[in-house]
């Protein structure tokens, strides 16, 4: 039974960032109708904002400690970072310490211009072209993306550690314990997904942008400048995409190709969610998450090997032929 | 007793009651039009016609067999061909290949095909394309690509590819919408020629009264989802309901 | 000839001319001058050119004539590889036989899943082949190991049955691939002067099957059946209404380019017999996506176009390294030298895949038509006096 809860506990975890990845695509989906295969190179770009910004903090400089000799005697070199010189050398370690809780507000203006300069500058040019052109289009941009990181940041993998205080294990239930940074994690995806759908839901600006992706024709006729609102809405689900990514790296350290990973995978997510419905992309998020983690239980693997590795694919595959349209896709979008 | 027999169709589309209980036979060789309002059901009852839509009622026959259930391309090898209101053609072939799929079609039907001969080859087909763009006029712009051409050569064409195929039952869905009048009035000899010289039925769904009164035998007007009056062209244009119908569109 | 027109004819012999003579062509500098690094010649990498030139024409089959873009064909490579090293393990060393086998099982591993898959169009397409590829991939990687032999990939062993030809050699090592005795790593070194040149059996045997299968390309493309693809790409509602279901011929032509792929698959393990999971992995199966656009998808020659140019860049870009820039802009100031090296350095030896999602993104943006289309607007640019040699040349050429 405790195998079963934690393997669902690591499925919500798992599919928290399949349903925040998973979002953003709808998000571009459902209001500029492109197909965005570098949406996976935001995600990993995320991640190393946290990189970055953990980076920067860590920037010292060295002064010599004449109290103290290193192992040839001569006198030792410190290296004290500039915040703590700054602040103080405890809130100095504790800005390092809290590096990628941090980064959030470091990659969420990062991420709305890199999302605003590749709508503006690439994707606006491929809403006409066929979905064949904007999937090799943006397959390239992610190409192109991932080898830029891999130029600055090399092809390792590179830790990101948790704070502290958030790096340890805590009691989710009564005899179940759990790491807190995935405990951490569940709840920030969740409060993102509230906050994009509050914005959606009660904002004048949300309202333009849900009725573009029921209709955008009708929009168009009301006289609202609807491609103004787009571009800001690539920028928000780069954000999403990017705050998934920062938060990730604790879990696993991020490395230049974390985005492929993750894309292929939220595409089927999307597709079983249903093209075009945000609740759809999230619920399929978790589902997907969950049952991945459960088919990953020893009892279920003895009795069809195999299944915990392909479990996903199995279902988008069964999904796309009995009900195209998805878990919660609106009859005709893309059918 | 009429090559196409419609009997008590209906369909629904949530509340909204498109098509109620219509009745329609159209005889063999003759030129039967469909007009009404907009929104009166013509085009729901088209795709009826052709498997795009399954009605909820009735039954459909044409020529004796049943079409409800069938998809398109089953409709069409029975001998149904279509034209659609904008021209559905094959854009990225020259105006010859447009012509050469119909023949293959109904040569090797759905499943057979010659991978490895050669397109060059098919002469006898190819005399037969010729010969039909020849009828329709456009023989001098074989070669063209056919996305290239304007809105009435496209639709010479798509008559063309539908007429080779020499089907029993011709389906004109608004043949001159947006045509330009000489466009229309070519449009219309061409489907005068059509009707005098070959055994072919016709059944048109049209705006343009001056279409519908060169052309048909025999009229159905429809409103609001079911078949109003149905009468030779003469007795239609002073029909008090069918002006009723109209007028009452206009106010 | 061979049932093709002038035009066809002409792009036919071309090809073989410049395949069969590629061990020259792709050796055109001395073995011991400093661009020797951008030698292509040794079999190794022509085998590779040809090899995944099959792959492309077999793509552009289903890609370029009926518009859907498959993001799985790498799993049927992987299957015909597997396949391939089966047969060597279980048969005989001859490649023959294996490769037929990977074209039949490809073919059958193609049926299936494109009958699943093409019951959706466009984007879901695209993400169910995705989808059954990833999936062989994680099967071939986990519970087919007994098949695959998992991560280690597929090998062929002293201890393998081999019924024909005997497990051993008669050196008592394991024995190699060979058609009918003409061994595939065998090569001829030739050298003029300060040149050298390889001509490899392997290469040979594989450019053959190249150039039978770049016919057979032509053939489908000249074909009704191929115009009923490129009817399929162009418009499927007046398909149906023309009483033709579509789906037969994309599925024809799904399980066609698979059995290219397997083909592809099938020649890389008889040069090579080992076979592993990765050949599965979606970014080879991006990788042949990539190659086509590059090339001209929808173009008989393109295909095969982008496969050697992204081979060749793989290979040589990857190789130069920041030694190399600075023997080049030696001749520069020593600070601009230094410039201009520092902005070329991410673009060469290990960022080359930078280049490549560059050069691809520009393609797509650009030209996409891809290299072909490229080349012919430079040819209408040049047009007025260059139509007239070529038509000259076209009147003489066949007499060859």
């Amino acid at each position: 039974m405790d195998a079963i809860i934690l393997q669902i506990l690591n499925g919500l975890d798992k599919g928290s960032a399949y349903a925040l990845i998973a979002l953003g695509l709808t998000l571009i989906f459902g209001t500029l109708g492109v197909v965005n295969f570098a949406h996976g190179a935001l995600f990993m770009i995320g991640a190393f904002c946290a990189v970055t910004l953990q980076r920067l903090f860590n920037l010292s400089y060295e002064t010599i400690d004449p109290t103290k000799t290193d192992f040839l005697g001569n006198p030792a070199k410190v290296k004290t970072p500039y915040v703590e010189s700054w602040f103080g050398p405890e809130t100095g370690a504790a800005i390092i310490d809290w590096s990628v809780p941090l980064a959030i507000l470091f990659a969420i203006p990062i991420m709305l211009l890199i999302g605003y300069v590749m709508e503006r500058g690439l994707i606006k040019h491929f809403y006409k072209r066929p979905h064949a052109d904007q999937i090799l289009v943006t397959f390239g941009l992610a190409i192109v993306l991932q080898e830029i990181i891999k130029y600055f940041y090399g092809a390792n993998p590179i830790q990101t550690p948790a704070p502290e205080a958030l790096s340890g294990i805590v009691e989710v239930l009564p005899g179940i314990f759990y790491p807190a940074w995935r405990v951490v994690y569940f709840c920030f995806s969740l409060v993102v997904i509230g906050g994009v759908f509050a914005f959606l839901q009660f904002t004048t600006f949300g309202m333009v942008v849900r009725a573009g992706m029921a209709d955008r024709e009708t929009v168009g006729l009301l006289g609202i400048d609807i491609d103004k609102r787009f571009t800001l809405m690539f920028g928000l689900a780069a954000s999403v995409a990017g705050l998934a990514g920062v938060m990730y790296g604790p879990i696993n350290a991020p490395n230049y190709h974390m985005g492929m990973d993750f894309l292929v995978l939220s595409f089927v997510v999307v597709v079983v969610g249903g093209m075009g419905s945000l609740p759809g992309a999230v619920l399929a998020g978790f589902l997907l998450g969950v049952l991945e983690s459960l088919a990953s239980l020893e009892a279920v693997i003895s009795a069809i090997p195999g299944i915990n590795q392909i479990i996903i694919y199995l279902v988008a595959i069964v999904i796309l032929l009995t009900r195209p349209r998805g878990l919660m896709g609106r009859k005709g979008v893309m059918e | 007793m009429g090559i196409l027999e419609v009997k008590d169709v209906g369909k629904r589309f949530g509340g909204l009651q498109a098509l109620g209980d219509v009745n329609l036979s159209v005889k063999e060789n003759t030129c039967h039009a469909i007009i009404g309002p907009n929104g009166a059901g013509k085009s729901t009852l088209l795709n009826c016609l052709v498997g795009k839509l399954i009605p909820d009622t009735g039954s459909v026959m044409f020529d004796g067999q049943s079409v409800l259930g069938r998809s398109p391309h089953e409709i069409n090898q029975m001998g149904i061909s279509r034209v659609f209101q904008t021209p559905e053609i094959f854009g990225d072939l020259t105006v010859m290949e447009n012509m050469m799929i119909p023949l293959f079609a109904k040569r090797d039907g759905s499943y057979r095909l010659h991978a490895i001969k050669s397109v060059m080859n098919e002469r006898q087909l190819r005399e037969e394309a010729e010969q039909m763009l020849e009828e329709v006029n456009m023989l001098d712009k074989r070669h063209m690509h056919s996305a290239s051409m304007s809105r009435g050569d496209k639709r010479r064409l798509e008559m063309a590819m539908c007429l080779i195929q020499r089907p029993k039952l011709l389906l004109l869905d608004e043949p001159t919408a947006g045509m330009a009048r000489a466009d229309t009035n070519n449009t219309i000899d061409l489907l005068k020629e059509i009707k005098e010289k070959r055994d072919i039925t016709i059944a048109i769904i049209e705006h343009d009264m001056h279409v519908v009164f060169s052309l048909a035998d025999r009229i159905t007007v429809l409103a609001q989802g079911t078949p109003l009056v149905e009468d030779a062209p003469e007795n239609i244009k002073g029909h008090p309901k069918v002006q009723e119908a109209y007028l009452g569109e206009a106010h | 000839m061979f049932g093709l027109d002038k035009k066809d004819s002409t792009l036919l012999i071309l090809v073989a001319v410049l395949t069969l003579l590629a061990p020259f062509i792709l050796n055109p500098f001395p073995s011991d001058s400093g661009l020797a690094q951008f030698n292509a010649g040794y079999p190794d990498l022509m085998q590779r050119f040809v090899i995944f030139g099959i792959f492309a024409i077999g793509f552009n089959i289903l890609f370029g004539l009926t518009g859907y873009l498959s993001f799985g064909h790498a799993a049927f490579l992987g299957v015909g590889s597997y396949s391939a090293v089966w047969m060597f393990k279980l048969l005989s060393m001859n490649i023959l036989p294996a490769i037929i086998l990977s074209v039949i099982i490809s073919g059958l591993f193609a049926l299936v899943i494109g009958f699943v898959s093409l019951r959706r169009s466009g984007i879901y397409f695209s993400i169910l082949t995705l989808a059954f590829a990833q999936m062989s991939f994680a099967l071939a990687y986990s519970v087919l190991t007994p098949i695959t032999n998992g991560e280690t990939g597929l090998q062929i062993a002293l201890d393998d049955p081999r019924i024909f030809g005997g497990a051993v050699a008669a050196d008592g090592s394991i024995p190699v691939t060979n058609l009918f005795g003409l061994e595939m790593r065998s090569a001829f070194d030739m050298a003029v002067g300060p040149w050298s040149f390889t001509f490899s059996a392997g290469y040979y045997v594989c450019a053959i099957v190249m150039l039978i299968a770049f016919y057979l390309a032509i053939r489908i493309f000249r074909s009704p059946f191929g115009m009923m693809l490129r009817a399929i790409k162009s418009n499927q509602t007046r398909m149906n209404y023309t009483g033709l279901n579509p789906k037969p011929y994309t599925l024809a032509a799904f399980v066609i380019s698979g059995m290219y792929a397997g083909l592809a698959g099938g020649l890389m393990a008889s040069m090579d017999p080992l076979a592993g999971a990765e050949r599965m992995q979606w970014t080879a199966s991006g990788e042949v996506v990539l190659m086509t656009i590059l090339g001209g998808a929808g173009t008989l020659i393109g295909p095969v176009l982008g496969a050697g140019a992204i081979k060749y860049m793989e290979n040589i870009f990857s190789k130069i390294n920041d030694n190399v820039l600075h023997g080049w802009f030696a001749f520069l100031p020593d600070g601009m030298e230094d410039a201009v090296v520092w902005i070329l350095h991410p673009f060469v030896g290990k960022g080359w895949h930078l280049t490549l999602g560059i050069i691809f993104m520009l393609v797509v943006i650009f030209l996409p038509g891809g290299l072909v289309e490229g080349g012919q607007r430079i040819a209408r640019a040049f047009k007025g006096k260059k139509a007239k040699e070529t038509s000259e040349k076209a009147t003489t050429e066949p007499a060859e």
